[in-house]
Formats: C-alpha cells, structure tokens, sequence
C-alpha cells in the first residue's frame, strides 16, 4: 500500500505542477489578446474630436480620458518641484507638468490626481500603472530608461550635484574634502555619483546613509557629517529653511549632470508623445512670448509658428490625437515654461534661471520645431 | 479493503493534495509575474549581483570599495546585520538579567529603580529608542576638533567613540575625522543602545518570572540542607528558572534581530539597507525583497535552532524528547 501513497503522490505534484506550467502557457497567449480588445472597445467612450487611428496605438490615452482624470506621481515634499500647502493644493514645476498634460488632454489642468512617492516607490508605483506620469525630480539615465521598462520623456530642469558645508569649517571647495563625512539619501544617483567623485579624485569618504530626508538633515545641521551632498537645488532649498541660513555655505563645485524629468511606461508611445510635446509646448511658448495672460490675443497673430502652436491652423493636434486647442489649454491654465519657473523655482527657492534658461538667453532649454 | 477507504493513507493523500494546491498557486503567482515582468521589459533575475555597486558603505567588516559587486556590498550588509545581532543580543541579555534579578531585590530603592527602568523601555517604540539614542549621539558630544578625552586615548565626538586599541593604534584627528584606533561610530552605538535597552525590559521580565516560577519548596529544601544563598541560585534556583526563562527569551532574541532591521531609520548599513539601495539601483524590487526575506528567515531560524538545543540543554533529564 505504501508504493500505491507514492504513486499517487508523485502524480498529484506533477499534475499540479504541470498545471501551473500550462497556466503560465495561457496567461501569455491570452495577454496579446486582451491588449488587443482594450482599444476597439474604447473609442467608443472617447471624445468626438480624438481621431480612431491615433487611440488604436495606446492604452494610457483611453484610460485618462475614460477616469477624467491623470494620475501623476510627485514627491512626498520638495519645495520648487512638488509640495502641498496646507489646503491640499499641489504646486512646482514637477507638478506643473501634469497640470499640463491635464489641460491637453482633458481641457482642465485640475483634472490630475497626485500621488506622493517616496525615492524607493516611484518607479515601482509607474511600472504597476499606478500612475500615468512620474513627475518627481527623476534624474535621467540610461540604466532607469531601460532596464526599468520606463521612457524618460524629456529634461524639465538641468541640475546638479553639490556639497553644502557649514561655513566655520572654512572648506571652499569640494577637492578639500578628503576623508570627510558625507550625509547622503540611499537609493539616489546622488549616492552613485558621490562614490565616482571621491574615487575619480583619489580622496576618501564616510558615507552617513539615512532614507528620510527631515533626518538626514537633521543629522548634518547636528554635526555628524562634514558636508551634505545632493542636487543642488535641494541643497539650496535646505539651506534656505535653516534658522541661520549664513552658517551654511553651497560649495560652487558641480560633480555630475542632474537633468531632471517626467517618465512614463514603455510601450505607449502615443501618451510618451502626448508628455512630451507638452513640455515643448510649455517651452516654445516661452520662447514666443506668449504667456498664460496673452494667450488669447496670441491666437489673432500672423506669426504662423504660433498659429500652428495655438492650433488657429491645424494639425499638430490631430496628429497628437488630441484637440486642436490643446497646447492653448496648457499655455492658458498653466503658463509657459519661464512662467513655472519663476513661481516655483524662483519665487520658493531663489534660484535664477542659469542653465535653465531659454538656448536663445544662453540656457539649455531648447523645444524641436511645433510643426 | 481499497486503500482509500485506509484511514491513514488518505489522510497522507489529503496532505499531499494541499501540498499540490499550495505548489500549483505558488506556481502561477511566479509565472504571471514573470510574464508581467517581461512584457513590461523589466529586468528579472540575479545577473545584477556581478556589477559594480558604485555606492559607499561607511562600516564594513571585510574590505570593501564602491568597485566592488553588489553581491559583495550586501555580504557586507549581512555582516552588519549580524554583528548588531550577535552583540545586541549579549548586551540585551546582560542587561536584562541585572534588571530582572534588581527587581526582586528586597532592597525597595533597587527594585523600584528596575519597575521604572522594565516599564520606560518596553512601553516606548523601538524607533523612538533609535532616535533618541541618536539624537543623544550625534547633538550632546562636541565635534572631533574638540572631543571629550575622559581617559587618554579615550576620545567622545559626534563621530562616534574612538579608542585606542592594540595594533590599531592610537587615534589621532587628522583633517576631518580620527584615524587610527578602534572607532564605534555613531549609528552603531546609537542602534545597539537603543534595540539592546529595548529588548533588555522584555528579557527582565522573562527572568524574573522564571526566577518567580521556581517552587517556594524546592527553595526551602535546598536552604534546610545547608546550601549557602549563592549555592541555591547556582544549584536550584537558577537550574529550575531557566526553563521557563529560555522559550521566552527566544521570542525576544528573534525579536531583536527583526528589530534590528530598523537601522535604516538612522543610517547603519545593515542588510536591509544595502538591499534597498541595491534595489533603487537596479530596479529590481522582487529579487532584493526576497533576498531580505531569505536572509532574515535565515537568521531567526538559526537562532530559533541554537535556542531550541540549548533549551532541550537545560530541560530535566525526565522532561527531554
């Protein structure tokens, strides 16, 4: 009886684990399928004005659209970029790129539902459709856009990494600190490119690691590190809220490119489209002159780059799938991209524009032809 | 008789049944995952263990550079994690069997001292611990430039305790930090306090139960036979406490090496640590997460095990199985 129990064991567990093979088998073949049915059934819930071929590509279009709303992903609390005042209100200039999207899309920049994100979620929080848009001050690189299944749309801020000392330790520049102690957030290029730094310069560092930034601060304004090392808007931002702000000093040493920006998923390029174009619309505005305030009077121009923009000769908004107006909506509602900066990089953290000026002032900031 | 109508082969049939349900859906959770993972473009699985890590690890046991893999930086995570493991562990037990034995002390002092101390620290959150202990740390001893030398060779900064130490040498300030000697850095120190004090109320009153547990008989048996008061703990009392103390003291042990997870929380790169930067880095959350957990199942299992053989250890000779 006992070769007959195992028999019947080993029959059970190969059936059952063949079983899950097979299941496996199908949940692949039946994927394509469903992808598939999602869009002929969607159009039909769409506006009148998105075109049929355009909704065929992507999936995040249709589903914006169906909830009336984008849900974008922010930081838990970064002043400039992404922070909520005390009546739940959202502002930055991360923010200002859903609030953009939200216009072009939908005609209402107030459509976005925001979730905060802290460095070790966002990506994750993307990739499980979660959010349609991470807008986070994300730096690019080429590891995050592809082996995370992610498509960084494009740069929205040029930063930099920095170290911020206090001023009693006279240290000047950042080739003067070797064997400091360094207060670093886990989980950044900031820890990456801080490592690079001190090898690539033949000095030595202690790294003092801790997640939450309020502590991590903490630790610095207390004593334990020598310098603090991040971007250098946040440094500056940091320094900024200190009680004695002139005990602290940003050293002028820039150690790594930051270019910050929005990511969305991989595989549809329609929405990645959509993100993009409305951050050069943003910035092609600025360069045009045409403001949230002027926008209307804009739209009687002979300038035909700005008619084409503002979508008085069509076009451009077929082709994005989405209504001639739409690059209007996001000048109206949210401002062009010299208008974002100002009143959340300059008027919160007292940043000038720098590289992130204009290419036309001698920035970095630069859209392709709206055409 | 059909062998299904034995009661014992169906009952073994019914358990191999529900180890088949429990392979089938552990089966398509993987696969789906998989499935999703790919059709996201996701990387999966441990290739990322042979690429250079790139970050800093401020205390390491072994030698190790920001060159090195991440296979190697979170084997430096793992001995971090069980260092403030291991020394946790002795430090909460020593503690808690002081505490334990001071209250029941007949001195009122003494065992009202205990009651306050068990009470403060097994009712205060061990995160709180960790960041009072840091706070204590890293605000209240001065900079290295002008560190406390209580002994010589002795120094106190907010970078932690730098001692002089046979063939480390003697520390000396050298541009920003000590060099040279033995270095207890501040989130150590300030871990090891914190979930060691934490534990150490738990473990007193463990003790003290145990100790409470011994029959009052037994005690005036050994006295009547003229044992001496350290004859009795040594012989009777403790012999007999320990039986009861040991179980209990292993749920706090396997409770100090979860807790020590919290380092995160205040910068010591023990496992956890590593592996979320190794995450960030990589993207890779499921392998990391299950790395945790392996390594974490791994450790409170064996300390579960060594606490099992020490307990058959102590049991009475007619109570062993």
């Amino acid at each position: 009886m006992s070769r007959n129990v195992i028999v019947w064991a080993v029959v059970i567990i190969v059936s059952a684990v063949g079983g899950a093979l097979i299941q496996g088998q199908i949940d692949q073949k039946s994927a394509p399928v469903a992808a598939k049915s999602e869009p002929k059934s969607a159009p039909a819930a769409t506006t009148p004005a998105a075109p049929a071929q355009t909704a065929a590509t992507g999936g995040t279009l249709d589903a914006v659209r169906q909830r009336g709303s984008v849900l974008c992903g922010v930081n838990t609390g970064l002043a400039g970029f992404g922070i909520a005042d005390s009546q739940g209100k959202w502002t930055g200039l991360d923010v200002d790129i859903c609030r953009g999207v939200a216009a072009a899309v939908l005609g209402d920049a107030e459509k976005v539902k925001y979730t905060p994100l802290t460095t070790q979620q966002r990506f994750t929080a993307l990739q499980s459709k979660e959010i349609d848009i991470l807008s986070r001050n994300t730096t690019w690189t080429l590891g995050r856009d592809t082996s995370l299944g992610l498509n960084f749309v494009g740069i929205t801020f040029f930063d930099g990494q920095g170290f911020m000392v206090r001023t009693a330790s006279k240290v000047t520049n950042a080739k003067s600190l070797n064997g400091a102690t360094v207060c670093v957030q886990p989980g950044t290029t900031t820890e990456l490119n801080l490592a690079d730094f001190f090898r690539s310069n033949n000095m030595k560092f202690q790294p003092v690691v801790i997640e939450s930034l309020q502590e991590l601060t903490g630790a610095f304004v207390a004593g334990r590190c020598d310098a603090m090392t991040t971007d250098i808007s946040g440094l500056v931002s940091i320094r900024a809220t200190q009680a004695k702000p002139d005990d602290f000093l940003v050293l002028p040493d820039v150690i790594s490119k930051e270019p910050l920006g929005p990511v969305v998923r991989h595989g549809d390029d329609q929405w990645f489209d959509i993100v993009k174009w409305t951050i050069f619309a943003m910035i092609e505005a600025e360069e045009k002159g045409i403001t949230s305030a002027n926008v209307e009077q804009m739209k009687s121009s002979e300038d035909p780059a700005i008619k084409r923009l503002l979508g008085v000769t069509a076009g451009n908004g077929e082709a994005l799938g989405l209504k001639e107006d739409w690059a209007a909506n996001v000048i109206k509602l949210v401002g062009n991209y010299g208008e974002s900066y100002d009143r959340n990089i300059k008027a919160q953290l007292g940043l000038e524009r720098g590289i992130n000026n204009l290419w036309t002032k001698g920035g970095l900031v630069y859209a392709p032809p709206v055409r | 008789m059909a062998f299904w109508n034995d009661r014992h082969t169906r009952g073994v049939l019914y358990q191999v049944a529900a180890l088949g349900g429990v392979i089938l859906v552990g089966g398509i959770l993987v696969s789906n995952t998989m499935d999703n993972l790919a059709r996201q473009n996701i990387a999966t699985g441990f290739r990322f263990l042979t690429r250079e890590a790139g970050f800093g690890i401020s205390e390491h046991l072994v030698d190790y550079s920001p060159a090195d893999t991440y296979l190697r930086a979170l084997y430096v995570g793992l001995l971090n994690t069980l260092r403030i493991a291991l020394s946790g562990i002795a430090l909460a037990t020593l503690l808690g069997i002081v505490v334990g034995f001071a209250r029941l002390s007949s001195n009122w002092l003494v065992a009202r001292l205990a009651s306050v101390y068990v009470e403060v620290t097994r009712n205060v959150p061990v995160l709180l611990h960790l960041f009072f202990w840091y706070a204590v740390v890293t605000q209240a001893f001065p900079s290295p430039g002008a560190a406390l030398e209580p002994i010589t060779g002795f120094f106190l900064s907010n970078r932690g305790v730098a001692i002089s130490w046979p063939g480390l040498g003697v520390p000396t300030l050298d541009g920003f930090n000590f060099r040279g000697g033995a270095v207890l850095s501040p989130e150590l120190s300030a871990l090891l306090i914190g979930i060691a004090i934490y534990t150490s109320g738990f473990i007193a009153e463990t003790v003290r139960g145990g100790i409470l547990s011994v029959p009052k008989g037994q005690l005036e048996a050994a006295r009547s036979m003229g044992l001496t008061g350290w004859q009795v703990l040594r012989f009777v009392t403790m012999p007999l406490a320990l039986r009861a103390i040991v179980p209990g003291t292993t749920n706090q042990y396997l409770n100090l090496a979860k807790n020590s997870a919290l380092a995160v929380a205040i910068g010591y790169p023990d496992f956890v640590s590593v592996a979320n930067t190794t995450i960030n880095q990589t993207g890779q959350a499921i392998e990391g997460v299950a790395m945790i957990m392996a390594a974490y199942l791994t450790l409170s299992l064996l300390i579960s095990a060594f606490m099992n053989w020490y307990n058959r250890h102590v049991a009475l000779i007619g109570e062993r199985s």
